[in-house]
């Protein structure tokens, strides 16, 4: 009988075996398929959602200029332009005035922005596929359309009515969604801002080897300010979703834990049907390391069968039904949350990682207790 | 054909297997008709002249947080612990956990910039 022969008779053997407790092992696979679903879900959503964060913030502002006030971000003078400008190898320098309105209709938090381009057009607004979702009502089936009119109250407590003159593209929903673009005399009034005094500045720079001098200059020159790089802004995203680190890591282990102590409870604790069946194949000839290959069969067709399932399945989930199980953690309390669809980013290393924390463990576990009941006297196995 | 049920575990592997190749492929297909729309919120983004993702509007350190500064998860009390749920799911950005007065060395140094 050829080697592989003799492996085909031993994992027909183990099927057969594994059938007869049809029930026990079933509940075994879906709990397993459950903790991988939940591992790779998590490992595919973060890497998607750094990867599309990487992609599309690589157009951020090369530098973003913020001013500090007792430890917290205030209105930065617009004179500190003409400051930062004169430092050596700085392109441009541009005021931004953006703020957060909360819709008290809808209880919705609004992030409203000037756009330049609407300077012009005083009383008109472009608004995030998400701002128009929400209605007056804060029903979310009836959608705002151009030329609708949104109230917003001002900080002086009189209304302000805005007309709506478009709307931002859908796929930009993962950036505008909650987006709200005025013209700068509106964003003034709404908010009582003084004509000199900007939200932050963000800067251009000749040569972006300079950009850590320049920054050095400008908090030298201006020593209440912070500069953030584009660099730091795509490092945010790197860090905040880092699957390792964080809350979703801990309820995670938690999960994996659980199913370790499930794992190791099963494969240490041989039933005694289990303990005869070994016994009985010692006594008719089989040797321990047949035994430990029928094992090491049986942990491989659980955790492979678990393993195949849980991974496609968390690439359905996140892929195909928008991370739909994720969505109410995510969301927490906000009214307004993008629906996106993101661009599957898979790596081999994600699929090897899962494979070598799920598999390997337990197909080992199975192996190790089935040793010490191999290794003992038939007869007194089946005397048990 | 699958007259033993080795045969059957086998076909069950190669399936998985190709179930994963195909994952990949779909994968790469997804990144190919989708590279329009990134160019298109890349582009977006540089217009606008925006610096974070609208994941989380609840909280303004969580709607950008890039842009947020360490005090603004505790801006009731300074004791108070941070109440917004997605604060408790995002990490802390990197640049915020340097040390007061390391810009210079940041600069200096490239392997603290790592």
């Amino acid at each position: 009988m050829g080697a592989i022969e003799k492996q085909r008779n031993i994992l027909d053997f183990t099927l057969s075996s594994l059938g007869r407790r049809k029930g026990k092992n079933i509940a075994l696979v879906v709990v397993y398929t459950f903790v991988i679903f939940l591992l790779a879900s998590v490992l595919f959503f973060t890497h998607s959602l750094k990867k599309e964060a990487f992609l599309i913030l690589q157009d951020a502002p090369e530098m973003t200029v913020q001013r500090l006030l007792a430890g917290r971000q205030d209105l930065i003078p617009t004179h500190y332009i003409d400051t930062i400008r004169q430092i050596r190898g700085v392109q441009s320098v541009a005021p931004r005035l953006w703020g957060y309105y909360y819709d008290a209709m809808s209880g919705a938090n609004y992030t409203l922005m000037v756009n330049a381009e609407l300077n012009d057009r005083a009383g008109e607004i472009i608004i995030g596929n998400g701002v128009s979702m929400r209605s007056m009502s804060g029903k979310r089936n009836q959608a705002l359309r151009r030329n609708d009119i949104i109230p917003f109250k001002t900080y002086d407590g009189s209304v302000l009515t805005l007309k709506v003159r478009g709307l931002l593209p859908f796929a930009s929903e993962l950036v505008t969604a909650d987006l709200i673009l005025v013209s700068e005399a509106d964003f003034r009034k709404l908010f009582s801002i003084a004509n000199d005094q900007a939200t932050d500045l963000v800067l251009n720079v000749r040569n972006a080897k300079e950009l850590s001098t320049i920054a050095a200059k400008i908090t030298q020159i201006h020593p209440d300010t912070r500069p953030i790089l584009r660099e730091e802004i795509l490092r945010t995203y790197d860090a905040v979703f880092d699957w390792r680190g964080g809350v979703i890591f801990m309820v995670l282990s938690g999960v994996f834990f659980a199913f370790i102590i499930l794992a190791w409870d099963k494969a240490t604790g041989l039933s005694a049907e289990e303990k005869r069946e070994i016994g009985i194949l010692k006594a008719i000839g089989w040797e321990t390391s047949d035994i430990l290959l029928m094992k090491f069969w049986e942990g491989s067709a659980v955790s492979m069968a678990a393993f195949f399932m849980g991974i496609f399945l968390a690439y359905l989930h996140i892929f195909l039904a928008s991370s739909i199980l994720f969505e109410p953690v995510l969301k927490g309390w906000s009214v307004l949350y993008p629906s996106f669809r993101l661009t599957p980013y898979i790596s081999v290393y994600h699929i090897a990682t899962l494979f070598f924390l799920t598999v390997i463990p337990y197909t080992v576990v199975t192996i190790v207790p089935s040793w010490r009941s191999a290794t003992i006297d038939p007869d007194s196995v089946m005397r048990m | 054909m699958l007259e033993r049920k080795s045969d059957l575990f086998f076909s069950a592997l190669v399936a998985g297997a190709l179930l994963i190749c195909l994952m990949f492929m779909d994968a790469a297909i997804s990144q190919r008709l989708d590279r329009e729309f990134v160019q298109e919120r890349r582009e977006v983004v540089r217009v606008l002249t925006l610096t974070d993702l609208c994941l989380f509007t609840e909280a303004r350190y969580t709607r950008h947080p890039s842009m947020a500064d360490l005090h603004t998860p505790f801006q009731d009390h300074p004791m108070s612990f941070d109440h917004f749920p997605s604060g408790a799911i995002m990490a802390v950005p990197p640049h915020l956990k340097r040390k007061a007065g390391t810009l210079q060395r940041w600069i200096s140094d490239p392997r603290e910039r790592q």
